[in-house]
């Protein structure tokens, strides 16, 4: 920290700081996300970097997907039964399992997983190209660096989120019947029933928004840790690197739970 | 003098505390090879980095063709950087693409090229820089110096009109080091684009260029032809350049120039106090564009290695021998005169026919030649006039042909 504005010898200064310091960093993230996504539809469109991209984020992650939309949804049938048995309700087990991972655990923890998976990828990778300075070299040849390496993966993101949490949720409701069925006894017929009876539209929707808004955190927050690796106050080179790729992890998984809040509460 | 290309006029740059460009001053002619010396850390990259833009300066102005940048268009500014081509010190080459996909990337991204005229653009520049066989490789499954051949073809790749180089030696050894100095005077002489470079490789650097700039202490201290810096009695460029220069070449094991010099000096004293003859004798390999051109810029290196060590073994240990510029080698012989340095450079020819000076034949009936200028030093002429008139009679009668 600067010693002018070092906590114990100016106090007044160390508040300001505290509060400019992380607006200026939002701006700063608002207009990256805003100068990528206008550079996603420039011409000549990048088709091909965007399938790679796809391919990286959404097929890589399918079977990290499915496998926690599996357990996901077995423990939910497992926990749900003995809490719903207290009633005697445990008919409603297809809906709260349903409901439960359409409307929140399925965006959310799609997007988590994805942060582990791609997230880091993505600030460590960016973050290597910027200091090994392979992202001057693409200003040089006048390759537009946020169109070149930012954009392709904010339009994958937003592709692939929305598709990997429908099959989290499908994933995870298959697992709810197969504790609660074939486990728990509970009659397959009523299972589905319920599921279907209970969930509408609005649900699948506000689920599908969610995996949206979080596509869009996730991807825009772990490209600007790496593309600006070289700003970071505490660490160059390979800890610079090191240091981004935590706080991109960090900073987006915080960031996708804030948001769901905020988002659940508009939805409901 | 024409107009410079590009102008730096007192620019002022830090970074944070750091006072890094205190007004330098600069001007690169258009064609030529300029090359920007000084310390490590004295700012020469960032001086680099200025020119394309990749920096801005705090105060001062960059004129390129006369025309400040920061007045310029977005327009403008972009068909500029079309224009301009960078070397990275540390290559920075895309390490997730393959070597012909670094190569195609400006092609591919900036113009409207067809893949096949692409592809047959790569191939050539991976042809005239000897890679080819590499083009599926990743930049990190190459060696030091192909790393940096990979980049030199991703700069040239756009045919710009001007290159900056920053440090393209900088990690290799002598004989590549060499192979990339050749390599820039030669596409810099074929192609005709202007180069800046920046260096610590003297004298070597010196060979390769028209103009010379050295940055001291935030300024451009000096900038003048290669000649000019190395006759300047200012100490601070004196200490720079001889503290670089080593004593002995480290490629070939040759005196530097300024050893032969002092050497000169002492014959002429000889020759002041007791009338002992001298001679100076210049040695200009003529096929070395050649051998760059058909072989490669590593075997011309090796041939011009082989020669130097036979004529070491030729000459006594008062002589001095060092390099003269990128093909041309200098030899101070004491006590002989005219006549006795034609002598020796008949026996030199005849000798070194028989050894293998040349372990590969380009061509059929290739021979490798090499003229050599002599001249007698006389009472108080100066070394540079005994260089003269050694340079200006180039003997085509006791041309050496090694076939």
């Amino acid at each position: 920290m600067n010693q002018e504005t070092s906590i114990s010898r100016n106090p007044v200064a160390a508040l300001g700081r505290m509060v400019i310091f992380p607006v200026q960093k939002m701006g700063s993230v608002a207009i990256f996300f805003f100068k990528s996504l206008i550079l996603i539809f420039s011409y000549p469109f990048q088709f091909s970097k965007i399938i790679q991209q796809i391919y990286f984020i959404g097929m890589k992650s399918l079977l990290v997907i499915c496998l926690t939309g599996a357990f996901t949804g077995m423990v939910l049938g497992l926990q749900g039964y003995y809490t719903l048995s207290q009633f005697g309700s445990e008919g409603l087990l297809g809906a709260a399992v349903a409901l439960t991972l359409i409307r929140e655990l399925g965006p959310v923890l799609t997007a988590i997983m994805v942060i582990g998976r791609a997230g880091s990828a993505m600030a460590a990778e960016i973050g290597i190209m910027r200091i090994s300075e392979q992202i001057d070299a693409l200003e040089t040849m006048d390759i537009n660096p946020i169109r070149f390496l930012v954009s392709p993966r904010l339009a994958a993101a937003v592709i692939s989120f929305p598709l990997l949490t429908a099959i989290f949720d499908t994933v995870g409701i298959f697992g709810g019947y197969l504790t609660g069925s074939g486990l728990l006894g509970i009659n397959p017929g009523i299972y589905f029933s319920r599921v279907e009876s209970s969930v509408i539209m609005q649900d699948v929707m506000g689920g599908f928004y969610k995996s949206l808004v979080f596509a869009i955190v996730v991807s825009t927050i772990c490209c600007f840790q790496g593309y600006y690796t070289h700003l970071q106050s505490e660490g160059f080179g390979a800890k610079g690197v090191s240091l981004s790729t935590t706080s991109a992890v960090v900073i987006s998984s915080v960031m996708v739970l804030v948001a769901d809040y905020v988002l659940t509460t508009f939805l409901l | 003098m024409t107009e410079p290309l590009i102008q730096l006029k007192d620019v002022h740059k830090s970074f944070g505390q750091q006072h890094v460009l205190k007004g330098a001053s600069l001007s690169i002619q258009k064609g030529e090879v300029t090359s920007i010396i000084g310390g490590s850390g004295s700012g020469k990259s960032v001086l680099l980095k200025h020119l394309i833009g990749l920096a801005k300066p705090d105060s001062g102005e960059i004129l390129i063709e006369g025309k400040p940048i920061g007045s310029m268009s977005k327009k403008e500014r972009k068909a500029l950087k079309q224009k301009f081509s960078y070397m990275f010190q540390g290559s920075a080459l895309f390490d997730s693409m393959t070597v012909s996909e670094n190569i195609a990337l400006p092609l591919k991204e900036k113009t409207k090229m067809t893949s096949t005229t692409i592809k047959k653009k790569v191939d050539e520049k991976l042809q005239q820089l000897e890679l080819q066989g590499n083009e599926n490789k990743n930049p990190s499954q190459l060696s030091g110096g192909m790393k940096k051949r990979v980049a030199l073809a991703r700069a040239l790749v756009t045919d710009p009109e001007i290159v900056l180089f920053d440090e393209p030696t900088a990690g290799l050894d002598p004989v590549k080091k060499n192979a990339v100095h050749n390599m820039i005077s030669d596409y810099q002489r074929k192609l005709g684009f202007t180069a800046v470079v920046v260096s610590h490789e003297i004298p070597d650097i010196f060979y390769i260029s028209q103009s010379i700039a050295m940055l001291y202490e935030g300024k451009i201290w000096f900038q003048g032809k290669p000649e000019e810096i190395q006759q300047s009695s200012d100490p601070v460029i004196q200490n720079f350049i001889l503290g670089l220069e080593s004593n002995n070449d480290e490629m070939n094991g040759m005196a530097t120039t300024k050893k032969t010099q002092q050497r000169y000096q002492e014959a002429m004293v000889h020759l002041e106090r007791h009338k002992i003859a001298f001679s100076l004798i210049i040695l200009t390999l003529n096929n070395l564009d050649e051998l760059n051109e058909k072989l490669g810029f590593v075997v011309s290196q090796t041939v011009l290695r082989n020669f130097v060590s036979a004529v070491r073994k030729k000459i006594s240990i008062t002589d001095s021998c060092s390099m003269y510029g990128l093909n041309k080698i200098m030899l101070v012989l004491s006590s002989t005169n005219l006549e006795q340095a034609r002598e020796f450079c008949t026996k030199l020819a005849k000798e070194i026919r028989g050894n293998n000076i040349v372990d590969v034949q380009p061509y059929p009936g290739f021979c490798f030649t090499v003229s050599a200028g002599f001249a007698e030093a006389q009472k108080g002429s100066s070394f540079r006039e005994v260089l003269k008139s050694a340079e200006s009679s180039q003997n085509i009668f006791h041309e050496f042909r090694v076939c």
